[in-house]
């Protein structure tokens, strides 16, 4: 099957229930191995073990910044190739992007805390992510407002658009400003400054979150194509009883 | 003697972790099964879409 085949929602529920068990198995065995392989990592020589964190912060933080980015490829597919499935996908990613961001947040506070005597400076790296998180309940609030979801769709469209500005902000921020937050570690010129003790669990609990980004992201889109088929039935049915 | 200076930290972030993942696990859950139900309960009433009919037809 290709792929352009699975803008056919039926075609697209078919492959997403043979998927989704597979995912979500091999989601379950990727997390197992990864958090057993970071409860080994040994304390940082500087942090100690709060080192621990950064298992679930960096990962989150990545796929706050991945799910905005498929939003913005989505967003094009909605405005520019009106795909079937472009705005379906948007739509579902939002919740998804929104909570991983959230944990990014969250982690982050817990982390600054004890390394840097503060949960929260108002610094580039970190107000960029809180804008993100805001931004992502904008979307998810443009789609509660505007009920007929084509036009919605548009809306959310522009404002992802927009949005995607804040992406690059985030990732440059630490090399444009001088923030507290510290500089890139793993994905910069000269390879990664982090040790493969630490670097390998890190990479493995990456995998295990996308892949469980990728299994909830599919829940999430077969959700919202029968949400849209409830609506059109009682659309008919409302009609029929008119 | 860190690990038990910070232990709180690491805990509560890690709780935060499983309250997230576990949440937007029930709510894709929870959802479907709404969805179905209401799809069922619709069907039921006789109320189907012109592309099922046309399906179920031939």
């Amino acid at each position: 099957m290709r792929i352009s085949e699975l803008a056919n929602p039926s075609r697209f529920l078919r492959a997403a229930n043979f998927a989704i068990p597979w995912l979500g198995g091999a989601t379950v065995i990727v997390f197992a191995f990864a958090i057993y392989r970071a409860m080994l990592v040994p304390d940082d020589y500087q942090q100690g073990a709060t080192v621990k964190i950064m298992f679930l912060h960096v990962p989150s933080a990545w796929l706050g910044m991945l799910c905005w980015g498929l939003m913005t490829i989505a967003a094009l597919g909605t405005l520019v190739w009106r795909h079937p499935l472009a705005d379906v996908t948007a739509k579902a990613a939002a919740p998804l992007g929104a909570a991983f961001t959230l944990l990014c947040l969250v982690t982050g506070s817990l982390w600054g805390r004890p390394e840097w005597g503060t949960y929260w400076v108002w610094d580039a790296r970190l107000t960029s992510e809180l804008i993100l998180f805001l931004l992502y309940l904008g979307v998810i609030a443009l789609w509660r407002t505007v009920e007929d979801p084509s036009r919605a769709a548009r809306a959310v469209a522009i404002l992802t658009l927009v949005g995607a500005i804040d992406l690059p902000i985030i990732k440059f921020s630490v090399d444009w400003w001088n923030t507290l937050h510290q500089g890139a570690s793993v994905f910069r010129l000269g390879g990664s400054t982090i040790d493969p003790t630490i670097l390998i669990p890190l990479l493995l609990m990456a995998s295990a979150f996308t892949l469980l980004f990728v299994t909830l992201l599919l829940a999430a889109m077969r959700n919202e194509i029968l949400r849209r088929r409830v609506r059109t039935l009682r659309l008919i049915q409302a009609s029929a009883a008119g | 003697m860190q690990t038990t200076t910070h232990i709180g930290f690491i805990v509560a972030a890690y709780s935060a972790g499983v309250v997230v993942i576990v949440a937007l696990i029930a709510w894709v859950m929870l959802d479907y099964r709404l969805q179905r139900r209401i799809l069922a309960e619709l069907e039921t009433k006789g109320v189907s879409r012109r592309s099922a009919r046309e399906s179920a037809d031939e």
